[in-house]
């Protein structure tokens, strides 16, 4: 059984129809990429599996769960985390914080304890911190620790944002676009990361991003949009070389051109 | 400068993060404990002010600082502490069961009231806010039967354990009340700050999308937040209400409210410490203002003369140190431990542009 | 009768929000901020009206001062976003709500101070007739006001819907540096459109004046005009002034209809409900942010 599912899902906003009777399954243990130019639907999908929106029609299940039953802050209780395209950090908080909210699905204490910082409290801020520590050493964050995120360079908030989403230890993570603006030595380190949180980790990843390399670097499987519409599935390769796709990027003209050029592949 | 060569994890949970510095917090608390022995009743009356505003102000510092909802409302909760408060010792239950309720009670019903004014967002609720505390002026007067009305209500006799608590037979009772109180207050704060909950909501101050991706439930949160910050708020004005004796439908008026709000603000947003700082300007101002005209030889009382000045000490405030006397002293203290070596540009701010969620 | 008298006079003093209401819609649709010393402008704009007009200070002509008035206000307005507003440019709406809540009681007590604390009237030609039609007393300030509020408000929309200027101010609103680069000069139209609000607001305060005496707490019928302001949705000007009439006319009807003691919390209990079942005004539509 996949991990997770998306059926025919439809989502229209007003008159446009943003994602178009779409159907994807993500395996356990996968790397899956969405491709495509921009407004093709893709961060959508992303928001419709945080269940920031609500397809008009189709399901969308992780492990045997539906998820459209569910509200968008329940969805990281199944081990869903993700990152934003254009970085939603807690500006005011320092590296630790952030990392820490990450951890509040895993909260186990009531209002009083954690007023009175009795009971539980300590051990489990002990072992918060510690989850987190772990978080840090992978992703290289420690001269960061404290400092706050509203003087951070790009680059480093980016990985934050990474950090932030592995600290919840989901099953699944989303990333939204996880290279872009990066330069090409963070964008390299990003590559092991992904490979290494699939390998070491065991999560599972689902991402958005326009880096061809990057993607046919780490995934396993791809899946190219255009206008809402699945246009090819397959490995890195077959998507590349897939005519509709070429197209879609390209524009018709290109496509026998490049067709000729390469013998299909580009 | 100190470095902290950090070993366990403890030492970023625990309340102080070395021993000089929880030397400074008790040696400062023991004074705060021989202070009725240092200075005189006037005096000391005027701290006992200053600590029932902060505790007034760590309510709204809460809500407002933490979570990042603005509230213009809080005259009406600390109204609502203060008339449960003193119904509850009328009815007969003693002062300290009647204060540990009436905060009680207080959160239970602010998180109630909450509940449909969670949707709005920003400037909405701050108005909302707004239109609470000045129908609780009238709500006052048509529960005229329980809570007097006009007319007001009288300071019952206030006893722990036997032990009576005079603001004119014996101040310094007074004072280690409110002080007790306060300094539990800060020190709940302090954990909720240190806790799940606390971070949440400063998730939510900050980004309320990525909040709920990281398995935060807004609404929820933020009634708690709500909740907590009226409990408080409500002790903070129960206390005003019994410290000043008497109290009717105009003592909690709006501008109470609009009046913690900037208290806080000039203290610092977000800071336990601003809620302190802000309570000593607040209180001392006043005082400050009648000597200043006294100097220039006039026994002028020009009305709005304390509220104008104070919005000018405020405007100034946002305008060259948004994060309020706290903030400022930060960077002093920065400045001092880096000395010489601090540069003039290690504090300026980044250059920001508004862009809004809104879309039309 | 006596309905259609509390309609007129709610009316009139609805248009008189309405005008308040339509200067936190302008600054609010230009620049994102909403103004709570709107109310306090009006007041501060009566009072120089009055500082112009009346006997014991300057005793000008009332027609030959509305134009001086108008331009003593806006170019205080102007000048209070050199001074202090462009100061708080992007920053946040919570910051810049605390900044005009502390500039009102500024404002206040300056007016306190130059002009005392007492209930005074505007000699205004409009304060003297009255008119009958219909079993009706009407005044002339009440017609005056009406008009005024009706021909306003729609050159008011017009120039948001028309001109450039009109477009600039809402561009810059939804984002500033996006604003920037397509070369409007956020800045400056910033400053354009606190003066024009403080405009609004001395328009507002002759009317006001107009009807009734004056003394510095006028000011606070900015918190009705919130009320308004929010019934008709922030970002709408026919919305803002929707918004003041009703308030307006539930204001009388309340206070003839309800016991003595619930009559002026109606409009509070309005706005609550307005902000619980319909958050954003009943005119107007939001959508949430995008990530």
């Amino acid at each position: 059984m996949s991990l997770l599912e998306l059926k025919n899902v439809t989502l229209k906003f007003g008159g446009v129809t943003a994602v178009n009777e779409l159907s994807l399954s993500v395996e356990e243990g996968q790397v899956f990429a969405l491709v495509g130019p921009n407004g093709a639907g893709k961060s959508t999908v992303f928001n419709m599996i945080s269940r920031f929106y609500t397809p008009v029609t189709g399901s969308i299940v992780f492990d045997g769960r539906d998820l459209l039953t569910l509200k968008p802050h329940e969805v990281p209780q199944l081990g869903i985390a993700r990152t934003f395209q254009n970085i939603e950090l807690f500006d005011r908080a320092t590296v630790l914080q952030n990392l820490l909210v990450g951890r509040h699905r895993l909260r186990k204490t009531t209002l009083v304890e954690e007023m009175f910082f009795v009971g539980r409290a300590r051990a489990q801020e002990r072992a918060h911190r510690h989850a987190v520590e772990e978080v840090i050493d992978f992703l290289d964050l420690q001269p960061y620790r404290n400092q706050m995120i509203a003087g951070l360079p790009y680059g480093v908030r980016k990985v934050v944002e990474l950090a932030r989403a592995l600290s919840t230890r989901p099953r699944l993570l989303l990333l939204d676009e996880p290279a872009s603006g990066l330069s090409v030595e963070e964008t390299q380190d990003m590559r092991w990361w992904i490979d290494d949180i699939r390998r070491q980790m065991g999560i599972t990843v689902l991402m958005v991003e326009h880096d061809m390399g990057l993607v046919s670097n780490v995934c396993d499987r791809v899946l190219a949009l255009d206008g809402g519409r699945k246009l090819a599935e397959g490995t890195p390769a077959e998507v590349q070389s897939h005519p509709a796709v070429i197209e879609a990027y390209l524009g018709t003209a290109a496509v026998s051109k490049t067709a000729n050029a390469t013998g299909g592949r580009v | 400068m100190r470095f902290h060569f950090k070993t366990t994890y403890d030492q970023d949970i625990r309340l102080f993060p070395d021993w000089w510095t929880f030397g400074l917090y008790a040696a400062l608390l023991a004074v705060m404990l021989i202070l009725p022995w240092l200075i005189d009743g006037f005096f000391l009356g005027e701290v006992t002010n200053v600590l029932i505003w902060a505790v007034a102000g760590l309510g709204l510092m809460l809500l407002t600082g933490q979570t990042g909802q603005v509230s213009l409302g809080h005259s009406a909760f600390m109204a609502l502490g203060c008339y449960l408060c003193v119904i509850l010792m009328e009815a007969g239950v003693p002062f300290v069961a009647a204060f540990v309720l009436c905060g009680i009670l207080t959160g239970v019903l602010g998180a109630i009231i909450a509940l449909p004014a969670l949707r709005l967002h920003g400037v909405y609720l701050a108005i909302a806010t707004l239109a609470l505390a000045i129908l609780a002026d009238d709500l006052i007067v048509i529960l005229t039967p329980w809570t007097g009305g006009v007319a007001g209500k009288f300071t019952p006799e206030m006893t722990i354990l036997g032990f009576e608590i005079n603001r004119w037979a014996n101040p310094a009772s007074w004072y280690y009340l409110v002080l007790i109180v306060a300094v539990l207050v800060a020190l709940i704060y302090r954990n909720l700050l240190r806790s799940p909950l606390g971070r949440a909501f400063a998730a939510i101050r900050d980004s309320e999308i990525s909040a709920q991706a990281m398995g935060v439930d807004v609404a929820h949160t933020k009634a708690v937040a709500f909740g907590l910050s009226c409990a408080f708020t409500g002790l903070g004005g129960a206390l005003m209400g019994l410290y000043a004796g008497a109290f009717n439908n105009e003592t909690f008026n709006f501008l109470l409210a609009i009046q913690l709000l900037m208290m806080i603000v000039i203290g610092g947003l977000g800071f336990i410490h601003g809620a302190f700082l802000g309570a000593i300007v607040i209180a001392f101002l006043p005082q400050a203002l009648s000597i200043l005209s006294d100097q220039f030889g006039r026994a002028m009382s020009i009305p709005g003369l304390e509220m104008g000045v104070f919005g000018m000490i405020l405007i100034a405030f946002i305008i060259l140190e948004p994060m309020g006397l706290y903030g400022r002293w930060m960077k002093i203290r920065i400045w001092l431990e880096l000395f010489p070596f601090a540069r003039r540009d290690m504090f300026r701010r980044q250059k920001s542009y508004l862009k809004t969620e809104r879309l039309r | 009768m006596e309905f259609l008298q509390l309609l007129v006079s709610g009316l009139a003093n609805g248009c008189v929000y309405g005008l308040v209401a339509l200067g936190f819609v302008l600054i609010y649709k230009a620049t994102e901020a909403v103004n709570f010393a709107q109310g306090d402008f009006m007041m501060l704009g009566a009072f120089v009206m009055l500082g112009l007009v009346n006997p014991q200070y300057m005793g000008i002509n009332f027609w030959l001062a509305v134009p001086l008035a108008l331009l003593i206000m806006g170019a205080l307005g102007y000048l209070l976003d050199i001074t202090v507003l462009r100061h708080m440019f992007g920053q946040s709406q919570t910051a810049i709500v605390i900044l005009t809540i502390a500039l009102g009681f500024v404002i206040r007590f300056i007016a306190g101070v130059i002009w005392g604390h007492e209930p005074v009237n505007l000699h205004s030609p409009l304060a003297l007739g009255d008119m009958r039609a219909f079993g009706v007393v009407l005044s002339l300030a009440d017609i005056a006001v009406i008009v005024v509020t009706v021909i306003l408000t729609m050159l008011l929309w017009q120039f948001f819907q028309r001109t450039k200027l009109g477009l600039a101010m809402q561009a810059s609103s939804q984002n500033q540096m996006a604003a920037y680069y397509m070369g409007i000069p956020v800045k400056r139209v910033q400053g354009a459109i606190w003066a024009l609000a403080a405009i609004v607001a001395c328009v507002a305060g002759i009317l006001y004046a107009s009807k009734g005496s004056l003394d510095i707490s006028a000011g606070f019928i900015g918190i009705k005009a919130f009320a308004a302001a929010v019934i008709g949705g922030f970002g709408s000007l026919p919305g803002a002034l929707m918004g003041g009439l009703i308030v307006g006319v539930i204001e009388p009807f309340a206070s003839r209809y309800l016991p003595p003691g619930y009559s002026q919390i109606a409009p509070y209990v309005l706005l609550i409900l307005v902000l619980i079942f319909r958050p954003h005004g009943l005119f107007a539509q939001v959508r949430t942010k995008k990530v």
